[in-house]
């Protein structure tokens, strides 16, 4: 039943982790200095931490104001607070939960004609506003040596920039820390007297009830920091004023030593030790003090920009927020306890009817401070303690050995997934490989196909030709034995046909020297690497020893070489002798074989 | 996030090899300009030549710049003005070099007794990128500082716009010898060079808004 009422506290702490881990890691996160998931683990670490080591002194001053000795009256006390936020932020009405919460206390107090100790409203009152005034004056300080600082040690900007990344995490842990130890009294404070009297022993520590109550409760605000703070951060991170990140260092570290301020016990014992008078240990607006900051920076530097309707804002929630919370707390509390009777307080019904009515001073004066006595169970002083120890271990050890299983299932998986990738993208190469040389071969195959046509059409067009040569060349021969036979006849014998048969015979003889070029240019053409190589043996062969080696390549013979250069058998007889000479062959060696070799 | 000081380091020394590249390349391209009009062609083509490698080394460590800021997220308040700013430099360069490259390919036929204004309007564009860049290395150390340096630039600037004004002036109405298409083909070159210092003057005023903008 207890964890039931919890509820309200939780949704309360939930909706301040949304809301004021923006104040802490807003601008570090909106201007990408971190990331988001590393900023939210940092700050739920550290809010969880303060909750739990320093949490206790803002809960106190808060268990001073208005001691809730009942379950239902602090859910009541609670839901009213986050009903008050809730309602002020959706018509964006400055508002915070510590204000909210002061207020429905006082309305529980009246409710149950409690007291409200005076002492200590003045004193939660006063830090309202020296919260934001001391954030403003810590903010100068700060931004004043930081600035001199930088000044000063010339630090290159992207060095710069490193540090400040460092320096914003550092301030980041501390403000988290600083805001949960703060804070903390306003998410559970309520629940304090409540609290189940036990104690849980992990062997290294102790947690007692009011500490596991805030553990509870920095959970919930840790919660509220992951799960919704990142759309408060990017939308409302950086509304108020645009900082550059030296500046939302200053912010956020004069923030932190506000909240820490008014939540360390040890300090305050520190002030009372050197003569001074103790701290207040009192829940602050975060919000608050930010803006308070931010204005101090902004006074500083001219405060041409200083929106001062910020400070009436303020100022009109530090009297609208507790006024509107108490109210609704009174009136749910009415509901409560006359229409669902629930019990809200351990004080007997009868008499608040009775000093309701009456409207006189509440006789009944619970002692202020009960934060150690619980209400429930008053007979039960000592607290039950649970041995968790043992326990702890045993669960450690299953945890530990669950996640080395996890862990080498993950890392085998990885390991056959990584040979897999590594198989296929060497299947992959190889094909890849394979299918390059097959069209690189197949290009080779097809170049050469179509050179070796070129070169057989060439070597048939040049033989033709040749042949061609020849042919004109008998051709010649037979005009010339025509001619001879018609020399022969008598003059009355020779015939018109005769003559004319000699014509046709000569014109053809007028193409055979341009043939015979054609024929030359066409050797010279299919023969250019022959040509290269025969000059590079044997450089002192002329060139037209060079022709007749390219004729006797193409297998003619000396008769037909003759035809073809229109030169005599023996010329081309000679002139073979001389090639075989120069190239130094001996007699067993054949002249077209070694031209053939070239 | 732990090796933040490491590539810190590691973008310092490019950023500052960056400069190096600009400073030599606008060395260069006074000596060129000079060799040039001196008519030393062999001297001219190896200036061209060492400011075609130099901006190309240049564009090289500005586009890993670049990706070492976006990659490792450095001062991402400012990252897009910081590369910004490295883009402006870099187009001096840019500009000297194609400048170079003109004188190369157009080769511009400029009278002895127009050399002289040439010169002048060189070394005033020179002098006004030279001090450009300890303005532009010291806004990443103290940035309170740039001030002081951009006032230098911004008076060679002007110097270079009214060199380059009497310089076309004298062109257009002093020298008769010229033919319409030799005159506007020296105001060309003319306005080429007087751009280096536009270029520079970018620079500067770029510099001076970027401080206000990151001042605490």
């Amino acid at each position: 039943m207890f964890f039931f009422f919890l509820t309200s506290g939780l949704f309360l702490g939930w909706a301040l982790g949304a809301n004021d881990a923006a104040n802490v890691f807003g601008s570090a996160v909106g201007s990408k200095m971190i990331r988001f998931r590393q900023a939210a683990i940092i700050a739920s670490i550290f809010v969880i931490l303060g909750a739990v080591l320093q949490g206790s002194g803002g809960a106190e001053s808060l268990g001073k104001l208005g001691s809730i000795d009942a379950i239902g009256g602090a859910f009541t006390v609670s839901l009213a607070a986050g009903i008050t936020v809730f309602w002020m932020t959706k018509y964006n009405l400055p508002v915070s939960s510590t204000q909210a919460i002061v207020g429905a206390i006082i309305g529980w107090n009246f409710f149950t004609s409690s007291s409200t100790d005076p002492q200590s409203l003045v004193k939660i009152v006063t830090t309202w506003v020296a919260g934001p005034i001391l954030g403003g004056v810590f903010a100068i300080l700060i931004y004043k040596l930081v600035k001199y600082i930088l000044i000063k040690s010339k630090t290159h900007l992207l060095t710069q920039d490193a540090i400040t990344k460092y320096a914003l995490i550092a301030v980041g842990a501390f403000g988290s820390y600083s805001l949960g130890a703060n804070n903390i009294g306003n998410v559970v404070g309520v629940f304090v007297p409540s609290a189940p009297k036990i104690e849980l022993d992990f062997g290294i520590f102790v947690l007692d009830g009011t500490q596991i109550l805030f553990f509870i409760g920095g959970l919930a605000i840790a919660l509220g920091i992951i799960t919704y703070s990142k759309r408060v951060i990017m939308t409302v991170g950086n509304s108020l004023m645009k900082l550059t990140s030296e500046t939302a260092f200053v912010v956020v570290f004069s923030h932190s030593l506000v909240l820490f301020i008014f939540s360390s016990q040890s300090l305050s014992d520190f002030f009372v030790f050197i003569g001074l008078p103790p701290i207040p240990l009192v829940p602050v607006s975060s919000s608050q003090v930010i803006v308070g900051s931010i204005l101090g920076i902004s006074l500083l530097k001219g405060g041409r920009n200083v929106d001062y309707s910020v400070l009436g804002k303020i100022a009109a929630g530090w009297v609208a927020t507790p006024v509107l919370a108490g109210l609704i707390s009174f009136i749910s509390l009415f509901f409560l306890s006359n229409v669902f009777n629930v019990k809200v307080t351990q004080i007997p019904t009868e008499n608040i009817v009775k000093e309701q009515i009456q409207i006189t001073q509440p006789e009944i004066n619970l002692p202020i401070s009960t934060l150690n006595q619980p209400i429930v169970n008053t007979t039960d002083l000592q607290a039950e303690r649970i041995d968790l120890i043992q326990i702890t271990l045993i669960v450690s050890l299953i945890a530990l050995i669950l996640v080395a299983i996890y862990l080498l299932w993950i890392n085998r998986n990885l390991r056959i997934q990584l040979k897999n990738t590594d198989y296929n993208d060497q299947i992959l190469k190889y094909n890849e490989q394979q299918a390059v040389l097959e069209y690189e071969l197949k290009i080779t195959n097809n170049q050469n196909a179509r050179l070796e046509a070129a070169v057989k059409t060439k070597k048939k067009a040049q033989k033709k030709l040749a042949l061609d040569i020849i042919q004109k060349t008998e051709v010649l021969a037979q005009l010339k034995t025509e001619i001879d036979e018609i020399k022969k006849k008598p003059e009355n014998e020779i015939k018109y046909s005769d003559l004319n048969n000699i014509k046709t015979l000569i014109v053809e003889q007028l193409n055979i020297e341009k043939e015979r070029k054609s024929l030359n240019n066409y050797i010279q053409e299919l023969n250019i690497n022959f040509y290269q190589n025969l000059s590079t043996k044997y450089p002192e062969l002329s060139e037209k020893e060079k022709r007749l080696c390219a004729l006797l390549r193409l297998n003619l013979s000396s008769k037909e070489i003759a035809s073809i250069l229109g030169i005599s058998f023996k010329s081309v007889e000679i002139n073979r002798y001389r090639i075989r000479k120069k190239m130094s062959l001996k007699k067993d060696e054949k002249l077209h074989h070694i031209i053939n070799k070239l | 996030m732990f090796n933040i000081f490491k590539t810190s380091k590691s973008v310092n020394l490019s950023i500052e090899e960056f400069f190096d590249k600009i400073e030599y390349g606008n060395l260069n391209f006074k000596k060129g300009i000079n060799h040039y009009l001196k008519n030393e062609i062999s001297d001219f083509e190896e200036s061209l030549k060492t400011i075609h490698t130099l901006e190309n080394e240049a564009d090289t460590l500005k586009r890993k710049i670049e990706n070492d800021f976006y990659v490792y997220s450095l001062m991402p308040n400012y990252a897009s003005d910081i590369i910004n700013l490295l883009e402006k430099i870099d187009d001096v360069i840019d500009l000297s070099k194609d400048l170079l490259s003109q004188f190369d390919v157009e080769s511009p036929n400029i009278p002895e007794d127009i050399k002289k204004m040439y010169e002048k309007l060189t070394s005033a564009s020179f002098k006004s990128v030279e001090n450009m860049i300890p303005a532009a290395r010291i806004f990443f150390t103290s940035p309170e500082q740039v001030k002081e340096k951009i006032q230098k630039v911004l008076f060679y600037h002007r110097e270079a716009h009214s060199l380059a004004t009497e310089l076309k002036r004298t062109v257009f109405k002093d020298s008769e010898s010229l033919v319409l298409s030799e005159k506007i083909h020296l105001r060309y070159f003319a306005f080429h060079i007087e751009q280096i210092s536009d270029a520079s003057k970018v620079v500067a005023l770029l510099l001076s808004s970027l401080v206000l903008k990151i001042k605490m």
